[in-house]
């Protein structure tokens, strides 16, 4: 055990000026604004991001389609390198994937032929006493509510607890960091919309660092203690803002926050909140 | 999926009884052609004389022992053929360099069927057992190469970022993801080889060998008896489809299936 006045921050995010590019595969130029860019070329994709998520923080990603989102989520959790600029967690130097800062994958990353049970447990299949292992198991299971499916096969699951598996399995190795890439997608509205309050309510629990990608502008405003916006490419960070509003929240009695949705909607192209 | 795996739940009686039928036909249009044909029945003989024919190769014994000599060779040169077959696959599934390197070999020794290379087989392995466990090995081992790179080659690469994310060792990722990952796919590509040793097994017995299914054909036909050539071939048959029957069962193993709908 630490001293308590010696307490290391864990799970906290360092972005330092990130770049990244990806050599160009078309022969023939897009549009016009990539007129210069021939084959072979390296196209920005990222372009000096700085970001710095404190411990505990939940941080929502947005920017349009293809800007880079996941790519500057795949970096941050070492499965990608970056072209120049350095990522930090925990004032260690990102150069990999690592056991404590799990991935939760836009599609299943659930490994088909596991059962839910064989799944969760991957991350701490290290422990020696099976007891504890089977135990951990069981909470983590317990806690996204998918009891009495422990010998399914993630085809034997919907799609929204295919998520939750994937959710437990991240959870069960507690690890300092958490990124989400789009974990909502192709859920039906209201699993969706249960899903989200079930990672809000997880999140005020557990208070693990947290990247969330989406697309989805009022997912980030419900559920962000941050919200990052990322340009068109090449990304910039656009816009960064803490998001003090209480919760739950609601856009009808926040006029603030949903004043805040119009600005972002505005941003991004659209001109009202639909 | 096949239709039969939608159809309704008489099915299984279905799949029983029109196999059945089908078998049914065969023998009544051989009976028939047999009679009408004109033909001496030394030169076509009928259904009757090769099942009475048959009856008396199994009473001797005879015809168990050729099966058993037939069936020696298959499973040792494919056991030969998975045991290096599945591994090389799996190398050069993984390494883009050792896949650059010996897929050209592979794909240029491939096309050349395996009774290509009886005379050097039988010259390099003398007379018995040990060319014709080669030839099945030959005709078993290039498929199984080639469908265990491929099915390796097509594991969804999420599943190595997840391995990665858990920190598998190289053990792991073997265990964990690459075998369960292409059971499947070698389940059914060696249901395709295996029909393919027993095929080469018969032709190799009819050149190297004193025994076996390939042999007793042979022996029959200088014999110019064309009964017990029949027969033969009834019982290659036979074992052919009881071959093909375990391999199938054993793709519907839980380990083999994952990747369907249906259970
Ligand atoms: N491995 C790669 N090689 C070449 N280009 C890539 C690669 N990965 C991503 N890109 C390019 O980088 C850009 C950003 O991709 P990324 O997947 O990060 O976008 P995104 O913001 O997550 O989009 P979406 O919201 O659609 O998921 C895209 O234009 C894509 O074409
Ligand atoms: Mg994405």
């Amino acid at each position: 055990m630490e001293p308590d006045g010696y307490l290391i921050p864990m799970g906290n995010i360092e972005i330092r000026h990130l770049y990244k590019s990806y050599p160009n595969r078309r022969h023939q130029p897009r549009s016009s604004d990539e007129a210069g860019i021939g084959y072979g070329d390296q196209i920005p994709v990222l372009d000096d991001i700085n970001l710095s998520v404190s411990d505990g923080e939940m941080v929502c990603l947005l920017g349009p389609s293809g800007c880079g989102k996941s790519t500057l989520l795949r970096i941050t959790a070492g499965f990608d390198g970056p072209t120049d600029g350095s990522v930090e967690i925990n004032g260690r130097l990102v150069d990999g994937p690592q056991a404590d800062h799990i991935f939760v994958f836009q599609h299943s990353g659930l490994l088909p032929w596991l059962t839910v049970r064989e799944n969760v447990e991957l991350g701490i299949r290290h422990l020696k006493d099976p007891r504890a292992r089977r135990a951990r198991v069981q909470e983590q299971i317990e806690m996204v509510e998918l009891e009495g499916f422990e010998d399914h096969y993630p085809r034997q699951l919907s799609g929204g607890m295919q998520r939750r598996a994937e959710l437990a399995r991240a959870l069960a190795v507690n690890p300092d960091t958490l990124f989400m890439d789009e974990p909502f997608s192709g859920l039906d509205f209201l699993t969706h919309m249960k899903m989200r309050e079930e990672v809000v309510n997880m999140h005020e629990f557990i208070r693990k660092t947290t990247i969330l990608v989406t697309h989805d502008i009022d997912d980030a405003l419900i559920m962000g203690d941050r919200i990052v916006i990322l340009s068109g490419r090449p990304a910039k960070v656009e816009m960064d803002r803490t998001l003090g509003f209480d919760r739950p929240r609601d856009f009808e009695r926040q006029p603030a926050l949903n004043q805040l949705r119009s600005e972002i909607y505005l941003m991004l192209g659209v001109p009202y909140a639909v | 999926m096949t239709f039969s795996q939608i159809q309704a739940p008489n099915s299984y009686r279905r799949r029983l009884l029109f196999p059945l039928l089908g078998f049914a036909g065969l023998v009544l249009v051989w009976d028939l052609s047999a009679r009408f044909s004109g033909w001496d029945h030394q030169v076509f003989p009928g259904p009757l004389r090769v099942m009475a024919v048959l009856g008396e190769l199994m009473a001797g014994g005879v015809l168990l022992q050729h099966a058993v000599a037939s069936l020696y060779r298959v499973t040792a040169g494919f056991y030969l053929a998975i045991f290096f077959g599945i591994p090389l696959g799996i190398l050069l599934g993984r390494l883009q360099s050792a896949n650059l390197f010996i897929n050209p070999l592979i794909q240029f020794l491939r096309p050349i069927s395996p009774l290509a290379w009886i005379p050097l087989s039988m010259l390099w392995f003398g007379i018995g057992d040990k060319p014709a466990i080669f030839l099945i090995f030959l005709s078993s081992f290039f498929p199984i190469v080639v469908s265990t790179t491929i099915a390796v080659n097509a594991i969804n690469p999420i599943y190595f970022q997840v391995a990665a994310n858990f920190n598998f060792n190289r053990g792991e990722i073997l265990r964990k993801i690459i075998f369960p990952a292409i059971v499947p796919d070698i389940v059914t590509a060696l249901r395709l080889s295996v029909t393919i040793a027993w095929l080469v097994v018969v032709a190799a017995e009819m050149i190297a060998v004193q025994s076996g299914l390939g042999y007793l054909i042979l022996d029959s036909r200088n014999a110019l008896r064309m009964d017990y050539v029949m027969g033969g071939m009834i019982v290659i048959g036979l074992i052919g489809l009881s071959l093909d029957t375990i391999m199938r069962i054993l793709g519907h193993l839980g380990a083999a299936s994952w990747n369907r709908m249906d259970t």
